[in-house]
């Protein structure tokens, strides 16, 4: 169940200009190469927080990476093949991702648990199949994909010339549009739409029971979460400059159940906990380590030990860290009492 | 389509139907006693042959020894991810096919890291082969594994339907508390289940080797071949994933010679997503699970 909204209070407002700072500053305390995870690592919370608006519904998809590729190929080819603008193509890729995700839900949502795992995984499987397929090569260029998408555009104002070929603009970029989606994400949520995901979730029957249509409000979160995946791959697409249908394989999803489940699915902030501090583990920890062969065995042990015993993800420790800060605060004060306390 | 080329792709599709029949059995045979979907059921069949790859390939040993080891070694990983996995996470089916992704990943870096990524070459087992008078060929390395299909599934399903222990299985299967309230042991007839799930993925690992030139990731087309047979046969029913695997294997062979692989894999998933629309419960699936 979502939590109570917390009444906004001084220690809030600071946090969120301390956040605010920090996101704008950072680029600026790393190298280049950490500049371009970085930009990877904003359209990868995109990814993941539209990925948790699907599974409040209670299923879990298997073809989120690629519908976020259908948002790639959308506005990849609408910009290079029909001189779309850059910013345009990338809302016609998102909205094409959210419509296939509609036409999808028919077949997909008569299924539930298991067979809508497994359901999704295949509509998944086909999409990327009829990219790959030579017949179709004169579209979605087959096996290569499509090189040579046209980048985003220079903005230039006046005297300013912002250059989106830099990753620094690139990153800026991102995120204003990955905090905009969020803020909408949340509203969602929080609206009587998310709620009703939530009772979609615990109580189906009970849901129908009271007038629900759970297949129009499964659809819905479907359709949303999928708007906004695309949209994360739209912007990668013109980040990176190619797509092809390896980048959005299977193993690929599995990072994003990773990220989601190492993070937790309960709060909105678990999923974006997981991505980034998985992130940093792996461009931090393994880069230095320089073991790149293995690092999809770490993170398979790193799943099966988080399933074991972090089942609630790392969203789980926040309330118990926050406790012990709370229990260290209060045995002080009581050490301090006591320590002021005449001794009789 | 020359009766020659229609009599080759039946033997052909045959040959497909018996290891992708032996593959399926043991996924649903895992799914039936513990509740769980093993995603990494193909990487189990690549270990398999990996197996032959190191011992017939590269030590030298005799190819049905070294298919026999597959078969142990594979049934032994099969323990291993029962144990460390499947055990504690009996209440969360989600979570034990989510920890069998991360299971699917350790098995491809171990693959990896020990063979490296290239593609291996395991030399026939044997250059014998059967031609009939019209120029049809089945050579006996596939025939092997079309024995070995028969026989193996004809074995357990005798082992199921007449011994004890075959009894206790589907009982846990069908209702693992009650089969416990009867003095049942939860956790061996699981070890059973999992043992010759995984070995049956082994074995027809070990057997295709020299056939296909095994990589660390060929247990991708597997598994999702794998999941189109199980949703087709129904998720419970070993027979029906039999059914399936010969139904699916005649579908793709088919198609394949006549149009490309590619469509092939597109019509097996339509398949698949039809009948999930249609009858989710499979197209010989009944209630019984097991």
């Amino acid at each position: 169940m979502p939590e109570r909204t917390a009444t906004p209070h001084l220690a809030w407002l600071i946090g969120a200009v301390l956040l605010t700072a920090a996101l704008i500053f950072l680029p600026y305390a790393l190298s280049l190469s950490q500049q371009e995870i970085l930009v990877l690592l904003v359209i990868n919370v995109l990814l993941v927080s539209s990925y948790r608006l699907l599974t409040l519904t209670g299923e879990w998809s298997l073809a989120h990476v690629v519908i976020m590729g259908v948002g790639a190929y959308a506005s990849a080819l609408v910009s290079k093949d029909l001189s779309v603008p850059v910013p345009v193509a990338m809302l016609i890729g998102a909205a094409t991702a959210g419509l296939v995700a509609f036409l999808l839900s028919f077949p997909l949502f008569r299924m539930k648990g298991f067979y809508f795992l497994i359901g999704s995984f295949a509509a998944g499987e086909i999409i990327r199949l009829l990219w790959k397929w030579t017949d179709l090569t004169w579209l979605f260029g087959g096996p290569k994909g499509i090189k040579l998408i046209p980048p985003f555009p220079d903005i230039k104002l006046f005297s300013i010339d912002i250059d989106f070929y830099n990753p620094v603009n690139y990153y800026y970029l991102c995120l204003i549009v990955v905090t905009a989606s969020l803020v909408v994400l949340y509203r969602v949520e929080r609206s009587r739409i998310g709620l009703t995901f939530h009772a979609i979730h615990w109580q189906d029957k009970l849901a129908e029971s009271v007038g629900v249509d759970t297949f129009r409000y499964r659809t819905l979160a479907f359709v949303i979460s999928s708007f906004f995946a695309g949209l994360a791959g739209a912007l990668y697409a013109h980040y990176i400059g190619t797509v092809s249908p390896t980048r959005f394989d299977v193993e690929e999803m599995v990072y994003v159940l990773i990220w989601a489940i190492v993070g937790g699915t309960a709060t909105f902030y678990g999923p974006i906990l997981g991505v980034v501090v998985l992130t940093i583990l792996n461009e931090v920890v393994l880069r230095a380590l320089g073991v790149d062969e293995m690092r999809p065995m770490l993170y398979g042990a790193l799943l099966i030990l988080s399933i074991l015993f972090l089942p609630n993800g790392l969203e789980s420790l926040v309330p118990k860290i926050k406790g012990w800060f709370a229990g260290r605060k209060r045995a002080v004060e009581d050490a301090r009492a006591e320590a002021e306390q005449p001794a009789e | 389509m020359s009766l020659e080329l229609f009599i080759q792709t039946v033997v052909n599709a045959t040959y497909a139907a018996s290891y992708m029949a032996l593959i399926a059995v043991g996924l649903v045979l895992i799914f039936g006693v513990m509740g769980v979907i093993n995603f990494a059921h193909g990487e189990l069949y690549m270990a398999g042959a990996y197996a032959v790859v190191a011992l017939y390939a590269g030590l030298g040993l005799p190819f049905f020894l070294a298919v026999f080891a597959g078969l142990i070694f594979v049934g032994l990983l099969g323990l291993l991810m029962e144990y460390t996995m499947f055990r504690p996470l009996r209440d969360n089916p989600l979570g034990g096919l989510i920890a069998s992704i991360g299971f699917l990943l350790i098995l491809q870096t171990v693959a990896v890291l020990g063979f490296g990524v290239r593609m291996e070459h395991v030399p026939p087992s044997t250059q014998s082969k059967i031609v009939l008078s019209n120029g049809v060929v089945l050579t006996y390395e596939r025939l092997y594994v079309v024995v070995a299909a028969v026989v193996l599934l004809t074995a357990l399903w005798l082992f199921l339907r007449k011994s004890k222990f075959g009894r206790a299985l589907r009982a846990c299967a069908q209702d693992r508390e009650a089969a416990a309230l009867q003095g049942m042991s939860i956790n061996n007839t699981a070890r059973l289940a999992m043992f010759i799930g995984a070995a049956l993925a082994g074995v027809a690992g070990a057997l295709t080797a020299p056939l296909v030139s095994p990589t660390p990731y060929m247990g991708h087309p597997v598994i999702i071949t794998a999941f189109i047979i199980i949703i087709v046969g129904g998720v419970g029913s070993l027979e029906g994933a039999v059914l399936a695997a010969i139904l699916y294997a005649f579908v793709s062979t088919f198609v394949t010679t006549i149009y490309d692989g590619t469509l092939a894999n597109i019509v097996g998933l339509l398949l698949m997503l039809a009948v999930l629309i249609v009858k989710p419960t499979g197209l010989f699936g009944a209630k019984e699970r097991a």
